[in-house]
């Protein structure tokens, strides 16, 4: 008897037979069910826009995020300057930084550690998931095992532990939060990789001699992407609201790079001022990016697993 | 039923073994903990003198072990901030954060059955988009940033609910004051509103997906067509033959949900000051008072691994295939 199913981290679970993979001319028909629902199409303009914040953001920043200026502190949006000119179009937080350019350098750290963590803990559990669905017997046990105590354990705790005594910063909070997605993605490949094993191409592949590691990578893995792609979409979300959360903490990244967490924590102490545009913008920026994410990972399930269409 | 018991209970304190070795191994991690334990200013003899006396020269089988009995004990080393033993601490505040947690749950639960089984029964019409449009915002809102805005609006701007502030209920009827308690109610509601739909959100939108696609898949079975085609009215296939089926993965979920809740308490607990285990985990973690978060994590964990072992055992009952499976 093993611990109940946890549900998949994204808004409703994946089919763990779903194997369909898009065909010759799949990205024409991912294209035309895109700007079929329109809502894809947007979230995935978002998140270009978001990606594009974090590579270029020096370049498009239009101030310094960590200049300091005491006199220009705690300005409302859109508030001018004796000659006229706007300076802080989103205003300017309690040491006087820009609010625009600090959330413009904001999107690198939700990225960057959204999809790092989330590629970390993917290849971790798809490795770990198709050796235990593969061979079986005890690697399979010792495996399951230890996915299920890791999930009898609320994950955000175990990050504020390790992040506690190891320090914060970057690296530290990307491989906690990296190693604590394995799970979801080990049991997928798992599952996945059990329903295929037995499939004649996979003995083909055998029969050829071909090794174990080139069975499992190269002949089953690819068959089996397709609902792993789906939940680490949904996965990336996630990951980026944990990294707000830790960062809102002060268990983050040091405090002199800008992050929407920090932004909302330090948004804190002006609150009973009303000064609410330091809470409200970083906030929009992480649930918009976090929407995106979603509603990406929806249209990729419909898409992907068209048995799935209009059900989930 | 009883063999079942046992097997989930073994596993369960094989998972309070892990949590244990795993927040002992975490405080390892750095190498010497006793930096953690002393400030920047201290002398080697200082820290040699502490170090001995935290046990952290000896052996990492025997610290482990010493750890083990303390906890067994209900001794997990004393706060640094409190300069007091660590447990009761966290144990004085463990009542509000179960009445947040239980309000959260109450919450998500009212909300987001109706809602699912409406967005069932009207599968991709207007109202079936427009709830689980409004679901995927709601799990795409950080919960920190959702209490903020709930401050600013509902508290600041309109006045209608207290930003912050507590009433007890749970520690007065631990006491067996169970007229103060009742008393209480009311106004603890108040200031329970907030912070529990602040942490139910989530779970609430999660949940109404959930019961959705449930419904939807209980409503395309041969039974339900089958009790349609009998005549029966609408709301009886769906009450008494839909529901009763589409129930299990829902307690399922919401089993793990209270876990969920549980670990969101940590971040709304301290958007409004909330006094229970999850500001003091934060305001340990300002003062690095490591014993503290250590203990409460424990904590934590262990009231979790309990509630999923509750929730284990009422499913097994309610389902004799998983307990004969």
């Amino acid at each position: 008897m093993t611990a109940p199913e946890r549900p998949a981290p994204g808004p409703a679970a994946v089919n763990a037979a779903a194997t369909g993979r898009p065909g010759p001319g799949g990205i024409a028909r991912a294209w035309r069910s895109m700007t079929r629902k329109g809502w894809p199409l947007l979230a995935i303009l978002i998140l270009l826009a978001v990606g594009f914040a974090a590579v270029a953001g020096p370049s498009i920043a239009p101030k310094d995020p960590n200049r300091q200026n005491i006199i220009a502190r705690l300005q409302a949006p859109m508030t001018p300057d004796r000659n006229g000119v706007v300076q802080h179009p989103l205003g300017t937080d309690g040491l006087g930084r820009d609010v625009l350019s600090r959330l413009i350098y904001g999107a690198r750290v939700s990225l960057l550690v959204g999809l790092t963590a989330v590629m970390i803990g993917g290849v971790l559990g798809i490795v770990l998931g198709m050796v235990a669905g593969y061979f079986g017997g005890r690697i399979d046990a010792v495996i399951m095992r230890l996915a299920d105590i890791q999930l009898a354990f609320p994950f955000i705790l175990l990050a504020i532990m390790f992040l506690v005594v190891l320090g914060s910063g970057l690296l530290n909070l990307i491989l906690i939060l990296g190693v604590g997605q394995w799970v979801t993605y080990a049991r997928i490949a798992r599952a996945q990789t059990l329903s295929q094993r037995e499939k004649e191409y996979v003995e083909a592949a055998r029969a050829l001699g071909a090794r174990a590691s080139s069975v499992l990578f190269k002949t089953i893995l690819p068959n089996i992407l397709a609902p792993l792609i789906v939940i680490a979409s949904f996965n990336v979300a996630s990951v980026i609201l944990s990294e707000a959360a830790l960062s809102f903490l002060g268990l983050g990244v040091p405090p002199t790079i800008p992050t929407w967490g920090g932004m909302l924590a330090e948004s804190r102490d002006q609150l009973l001022a009303g000064r609410w545009w330091l809470a409200v913008y970083p906030g929009v920026a992480i649930a918009l990016t976090v929407l995106s994410f979603n509603i990406l990972g929806d249209w990729l399930r419909d898409h992907l697993d068209p048995r799935l269409r209009g059900v989930g | 039923m009883w063999s079942y018991a046992v097997s989930r209970l073994l596993q369960a304190s094989v998972v309070i073994v892990a949590v244990t070795l795993i927040t002992f191994l975490a405080l390892h991690m750095s190498g010497d903990p006793t930096y953690l334990y002393v400030s920047d200013r201290a002398s080697e003899q200082e820290i040699a003198l502490i170090r001995e006396r935290l046990g952290f020269d000896r052996p990492l089988h025997v610290q482990y072990l010493t750890f083990l009995g303390g906890l067994l004990r209900g001794d997990t080393g004393r706060s640094l901030s409190y300069r007091m033993p660590a447990l009761p601490i966290v144990l004085e505040r463990l009542p509000a954060t179960i009445e947040l947690t239980l309000m959260a749950m109450l919450i998500a639960v009212t909300f987001a059955i109706p809602l699912g089984i409406i967005a069932a029964l009207n599968r991709g019409t207007a109202i079936d988009g427009g709830i689980m449009a409004l679901a995927m915002v709601g799990q795409s809102i950080p919960s920190f940033w959702l209490g903020i805005m709930l401050i600013l609006s509902v508290g600041l701007g309109l006045s209608w609910l207290p930003i912050s502030g507590h009433v007890p209920v749970i520690a007065p009827l631990l006491r067996g004051e169970i007229g103060t308690a009742i008393a209480n109610l009311p106004e603890a509601l108040r200031f329970l509103i907030m912070p529990a739909f602040t942490i139910s959100l989530f779970s609430l939108s999660r949940n109404a997906r959930l019961v959705r696609s449930s419904m939807l898949e209980v409503l395309s079975q041969d039974f339900v067509r089958t009790a349609r085609a009998k005549g029966l009215r609408e709301w009886t296939v769906v009450v008494r033959h839909a529901l009763r089926n589409a129930w299990m993965p829902v307690v399922t979920m919401l089993g793990l949900e209270f876990g969920f809740l549980l670990s969101g308490v940590v971040v709304v607990e301290t958007v409004f000051s909330w006094p229970g285990v999850g500001r003091l985990v934060f305001n340990a973690i300002n003062q690095k008072d490591i014993p503290l978060v250590q203990t409460s994590v424990v904590i934590f964990a262990l009231v979790f691994v309990l509630l999923n072992l509750l929730v284990d055992m009422i499913y097994a009952r309610l389902d004799p295939r998983v307990r004969l499976s």
